[in-house]
């Protein structure tokens, strides 16, 4: 034995969380969604300071002017500067997409996880009242919390993410079932563990990976309610802008001015997509089974 | 009736487990007793195992003798209490004496743990070890099932079964148990690896003076190691002996066919004899009376209006048959190995020669098991 290890070299110890990090970026697709959301939310951020015109200054000379090297993305129907109302517009759309998924995630999951692993009784009274939730419409749902909560962008935020949780729950609940059975959750109680433990280091992490895919693409849905309770005056309010509701008004002028559509319609898009790149990435990375 | 000398670790007191499904909602709701009042007991240091065909409810009782799942009738002592009228919170800590052995090494290993972190948890949860110990008890522990140290840092998936079954046993080490009960803990394996675990698990039972419970239903692979053998029929124990006798004589004619059905190398030891006919009944509908004897040659209607109880026999045996002694008369169960040819023993005496040397494992050797190990993890 002694000559075998000897000739081996030395095993790499590397903390688990450092190897997801390792696997994350050498990931290139994981990557180049981090880019898109790196840089959305950098520009967020930076709107302040950037030297763009104010997204509320209207312009009776440059109404819908098409993208010039004075308005490089063009100009809205009253003459606002559509690059100024996209960055500004970023953030209440970022966070309205990232805030309403955390908080349906953060309520969802626990209930879901809650109801797949305790089942009878708790699983009864929990499904019903996800069922009930998922009879309604998601933007029915979501325009309703809105309405009763008053309009505001937080309240919408709210409204979307306590409208997106019974996704989250039967999801969660789903997946728990599956794993449920599995030898380690009985071996996890073998060796004595609590429910809280077992729930939260055997069974969260083996049902992590869909429910942050379903994350990412649910990012996208709540950009879009955004823009629909934006439409209605239930999230930001006019005039401060979102993409969505730029997305709302540019519909009416498709034929005249498509550009008012273009750059909301492809920003919601790239979001998107780099929401869903860097939850694929993450779930592989964590995930020890991919290599 | 029971031998005072000896303290009994793990007793059952008319244990009886039924499983019920209903069908819907005003369906008629079915119930099945997997475990039929079983009554036995497990004495300290002692190696007990538990054989019968699937489905004959071996596995439900191992879950039962450590509640991992609640008996529906009777009751389970251990070291004199019941452990079915203990809290939550006083079962888990009683776990720290009781651990178990899953059958599949493949699903009992959380996949998202390092191999530390599923050795090491154990010990977090019922010793007060700093996080130092626990790690230098894992790197012990690794060693000690014939593993490397820095296998800590590696997660399950990067083992074969029989690695994996070795870190399953040194998880249910880590806590410091008195009793493992492992519930098939071989089957899953290569006949090859199965003989390396079964030899460890008998190494470490010496070593952490355990007691062991070992499901099983290959009766070749107990034999070796278990000091008694219940036997197990639709739910009820049907003989409970002593290791050699049982296989010597068997008493009960379900396990006069299960010896015969042990596969013997040797052309002079094969018999004519008629094995079990027809299938297993129904546990949902088991037949009245003694439930083999629908299958048993020897069956009369006593046997189908009367129940046998488990019942002393001869030295420290206990069989539940009505007309053992009678079938005792003309017993042909036996599964003795016939002698060996004159060339044969010439070999075994050259074998036994060759290892009383005591040659050490060539570096060569290891590696060969090594290789052929992570080829069976690649298939």
């Amino acid at each position: 034995m002694s000559a075998l290890t000897s000739a081996e070299p030395a095993e790499e110890t590397v903390r688990p969380e450092n190897r997801a990090w390792k696997k994350l970026k050498t990931n290139r697709s994981a990557q180049f969604g981090l880019v898109i959301v790196a840089f959305f939310i950098i520009i967020a951020l930076a709107a302040p300071i950037l030297p763009i015109d104010d997204p509320l200054a209207t312009s009776w000379s440059a109404v819908r002017k098409a993208p010039s090297a004075a308005h490089w993305l063009g100009t809205d129907e009253i003459g606002r500067d559509i690059l100024s109302r996209m960055i500004w517009g970023a953030q209440a759309s970022l966070l309205a997409g990232v805030v309403s998924v955390f908080i349906a995630v953060l309520v969802g999951v626990p209930f879901g996880l809650i109801s797949g692993y305790f089942g009878g009784w708790t699983d009864q009274a929990i499904s019903r009242v996800t069922d009930a939730l998922l009879a309604t419409p998601f933007l029915i749902l979501a325009i309703a919390l809105a309405a009763f909560l008053g309009p505001s962008l937080t309240n919408a935020m709210i409204a979307i993410g306590l409208s997106a949780v019974p996704i989250f729950v039967r999801l969660t609940r789903g997946q728990v079932l599956a794993v449920k059975t599995e030898d380690f959750v009985e071996g996890a109680r073998a060796v004595g563990l609590t429910h809280t433990a077992i729930m939260g280091r055997y069974i969260l992490p083996n049902v992590l990976a869909p429910i942050l895919v379903q994350a990412t693409l649910t990012v996208a849905t709540a950009i879009i309610a955004e823009a629909s309770l934006s439409f209605l005056g239930l999230g930001q309010q006019a005039p401060a802008p979102s993409w969505g509701s730029m997305l709302n008004v540019a519909k009416n002028f498709m034929t005249q001015a498509p550009w008012m559509a273009w750059w909301p319609g492809a920003a919601i898009f790239l979001v998107v997509l780099g929401f869903n790149l860097l939850g694929d990435g993450l779930r592989d990375a964590l995930d020890p089974r991919e290599t | 009736m029971r031998p005072p000398t000896r303290d009994r670790i793990i007793e059952t007191r008319a244990l009886t487990k039924r499983f019920t499904s209903s069908k819907g909602l005003f369906g008629r709701s079915v119930s099945v007793s997997a475990v039929n009042d079983v009554s036995l007991d497990i004495r300290r240091g002692e190696t007990f195992s538990i054989v019968g065909e699937s489905g004959c409810g071996k596995s439900t009782l191992a879950r039962l003798l450590v509640r991992l799942l609640p008996a529906s009738e009777g009751a389970v002592l251990y070291e004199g209490n019941d452990i079915s009228s203990l809290s939550e919170p006083e079962m888990r800590r009683l776990r720290k004496d009781l651990q178990f052995v899953f059958q599949d090494p493949f699903s009992s290993l959380n996949p998202r743990m390092t191999v530390g972190a599923l050795i090491e948890e154990p010990m977090k949860v019922h010793t007060s070890l700093s996080r130092k110990e626990r790690r230098l008890k894992v790197a012990d522990l690794l060693t000690k099932v014939g593993l490397r140290a820095a296998f800590a840092n590696r997660y399950p998936h990067e083992f074969s079964g029989g690695q994996r079954q070795r870190i399953g046993i040194a998880r249910a080490l880590a806590s410091g148990p008195k009793v493992i009960v492992g519930d098939e803990p071989v089957s899953a394996l290569d006949v090859s690896v199965q003989a390396q675990v079964i030899n460890l698990l008998e190494d470490l039972k010496a070593e952490f003076d355990l007691t062991l419970v070992l499901i099983a239903h290959d009766l070749a692979v107990i034999r070796h190691m278990s000091d008694r053998i219940a036997v197990m029929y639709l739910g009820e124990i049907v003989e409970l002996a002593p290791n050699d006798p049982l296989y010597d004589k068997p008493l009960h004619p379900y396990t006069q066919a299960l010896m015969r059905a042990i596969p013997i190398a040797s052309p002079h030891g094969r018999s004519m004899d008629v094995s079990l006919t027809g299938d297993v009944p129904s546990p949902l509908a088991p037949p009245s009376g003694c439930r083999f004897h629908p299958r048993c040659p020897h069956a009369t209607s006593l046997c189908g209006t009367e129940k046998p109880a488990l019942a002393e026999a001869a030295d420290a045996r206990m069989v539940a048959c009505h007309h053992w002694e009678k079938i005792a008369e003309n017993s042909q169960g036996s599964v003795r190995e016939p002698p060996r040819s004159e060339n044969a023993e010439k070999r075994f005496a050259l074998f036994r020669e060759r290892s009383q040397r005591q040659e050490p494992v060539t570096a060569a050797t290891e590696t060969q098991i090594k290789l052929s190990e992570r080829s069976h993890n690649n298939a």
